[in-house]
């Protein structure tokens, strides 16, 4: 079984995100770029499904050459090669864009699965896993915290937790799966792993390289436009509830939340 | 011209789910800002009887796909026919709500239209006859205001718990139609076999209205207790910190966090939780803000409208008592 894992690169979660001059972007100096938490589960999940069915998995990123970095880490893991688009004219594209780069990039490939992040913790949208599924003509199984495949390679059953409930759902192979927290906990790379991931192919593909029009791409070609970031609204400076004793401090609290915050 | 707001009402075995009213309600007021009709698109099956309360809330129309495919919720089912009604009609505004199904539809949606979609909103606005979003990015680090280009509908997504539902109305009524569309049992590859109901009961972290979470501080999964009484006594959900949540002790669904769940509850009392910029991202648009920590030092307290420097083991217990006279 093949499988396809399309990463892109984030700031660590522990970043301080600081909004540049322009105010449409953020200030990129100080960020220490990761490999996108929910990617990292695909990642994993694809590297289990090999063990277990066999095949190959060829992880697939996006982006400037940074994210090289990420691809090796995917292949130190246990992935067998690797695909970077990389273009100038990508700068600034929209997810819609993006998306379309890495399904012309996969279109020609051999797969049984696909996975992504079910959404990248810079912008936050969720929206590229959907469009390459789209654009591929497969199911997608968006949220997932469970994958089984049946023994024949043909169909998958997955397990997506809604409100309350969760989900146990079937589908036809290929299909594209956006991997949830949950789903597994990615190992870490070993130390012959790494060395291993150097010999291993990573090919650079540009727009032209997929037969895309740049013009499609880039800041111009936005649809969905950025006109501001703001930083996040400030909170009033909040009260340390005084007291001599816990029990005091907690009869403050309830009186507090009670007549104060009206939400006892 | 394209024109006309357009919700997407989202049901659960014939029972109208919150966020619908929330999506109605603000639809009802970009429409207002518009002077545009509201549309409210609502999918199952034999859901009829359920349309027309949904013209107290502000719809104008409320059309209605009646199938059995359409019940429980599928990707493709329900891209396929919205994605028809949309090419038939042309609305200028589609929102759905940003619950698990309408992240999940709302992606697929967008790119079989071939449009932006902007996920998670926390604000909208008409502005030059535009829908203008606002959402939180980096998981509430920042925020960023967004427009449409070349993008018809436009279409968005609202976080749960954060439109206000209005009054609802009853000398308001909603015109209802059927709604006209084919489905090919060919086109719909996926399916639901089995729904696993949650049997704690427990309301979803993302609808909780109250929410008392632990950390590091908690000590081990045996002390969560003390939160539970506290909790189940307000009516509150537990959550946790990814502290927690990766040393093991709690669920993955009960992260609050970037890599968990953005929650905005009234009340969210972070017990334990030192607040770790991670944790404070994904709960920093909750209403009130309580932490309890010994450490009063700990970044949480700067988040907090109200701090309780102590240890939780003897707050926590002693507030739970405390409470009980304002219930």
């Amino acid at each position: 079984m093949n499988i396809i894992v399309c990463l892109k690169q984030v700031p660590d979660t522990e970043s301080q995100i600081k909004i540049a001059s322009d105010g449409k972007s953020i200030v990129t100096d100080d960020i220490k770029w990761v490999m996108n938490p929910y990617d990292e589960f695909g990642v994993e999940e694809a590297l289990r499904l090999k063990e277990k069915h066999g095949g190959e998995v060829t992880v697939v990123g996006l982006g400037p050459k940074r994210v090289t970095e990420s691809i090796r880490t995917a292949l130190a893991m246990g992935a067998d090669k690797g695909i970077l688009i990389s273009d100038d004219a990508l700068e600034g594209s929209d997810s819609l864009a993006n998306a379309k780069a890495i399904a012309s990039a996969i279109r020609d490939l051999d797969y049984d699965l696909i996975f992504t992040g079910q959404r990248g913790v810079d912008d936050d949208l969720g929206v590229v896993g959907a469009t390459i599924a789209e654009l591929l003509d497969i199911p997608q199984l968006s949220l997932i915290v469970k994958v089984e495949v049946a023994d024949d390679g043909k169909s998958v059953k997955v397990e997506r937790p809604i409100e309350g409930e969760t989900l146990v759902i079937e589908s036809t192979l290929p299909a594209l799966i956006t991997a949830q927290k949950g789903l597994n906990e990615p190992r870490y790379a070993s130390l012959p792993g790494i060395m291993k991931a150097k010999k291993k192919p990573l090919e650079e593909k540009t727009i032209a390289d997929l037969g895309l029009d740049s013009a499609e791409f880039g800041e111009g070609a936005r649809k969905l436009k950025i006109v501001e970031l703001t930083p996040p609204p400030e909170r009033a400076a909040g009260k340390i509830v005084e007291g001599e004793t816990p029990q005091e401090k907690a009869t403050e609290l309830a009186r507090l939340l009670h007549e104060e915050a009206k939400v006892l | 011209m394209a024109q006309g707001v357009w919700t997407i009402a989202e049901q659960r075995e014939g029972e109208i789910r919150k966020i619908t009213y929330e999506i109605v309600s603000e639809g009802r007021r970009l429409a207002d800002a518009l002077g545009q009709e509201l549309t409210v698109i609502l999918l199952g099956s034999n859901i009829k009887e359920k349309a027309a309360e949904l013209g107290q809330y502000g719809a104008d129309r409320v059309v209605v796909g009646d199938d059995p495919r359409l019940e429980p919720y599928t990707t493709d089912a329900y891209v396929s026919v919205i994605s028809q009604l949309v090419k038939t009609d042309d609305p200028q505004i589609l929102i759905l709500g940003a619950s698990v199904q309408g992240k999940d539809l709302s992606g697929r949606l967008a790119a079989r239209l071939d449009v932006a979609m902007a996920q998670d909103c926390t604000i909208f606005a008409i502005e030059d006859g535009n829908l203008v979003a606002t959402r939180p990015i980096y998981a509430g680090k920042a925020y960023a205001k967004v427009t449409f280009e070349n993008s018809v509908p436009q279409m968005a997504s609202a976080r749960p718990k954060v439109m206000a539902i209005s009054e609802p109305d009853p000398s308001r009524s909603a015109e209802v139609v059927d709604a006209s569309f084919t489905l090919e049992d060919g086109d719909l590859k996926t399916k639901v076999v089995e729904v696993a109901k949650d049997e704690s009961g427990k309301i979803d972290l993302t609808e909780a209205d109250k929410i008392v979470s632990g950390g590091r501080g908690m000590k081990g999964p045996e002390n969560y207790n003390i939160l539970e009484e506290l909790a189940d006594l307000i009516g509150a959900s537990v959550g946790a910190s990814r502290a927690a949540v990766d040393a093991g002790w709690r669920p993955h669904t009960d992260q609050v966090g970037q890599t968990g769940k953005v929650v905005s509850p009234n009340l969210y009392i972070a017990c334990g939780i030192s607040g770790a910029i991670q944790h404070l991202a994904g709960m920093g648009t909750s209403k009130v803000i309580v932490a309890i920590n010994k450490d009063e030092d700990a970044p949480i307290f700067q988040k907090a409208d109200y701090g309780v420097v102590g240890d939780l083991f003897d707050v926590v217990p002693a507030l739970t008592e405390e409470v009980k006279k304002y219930l």
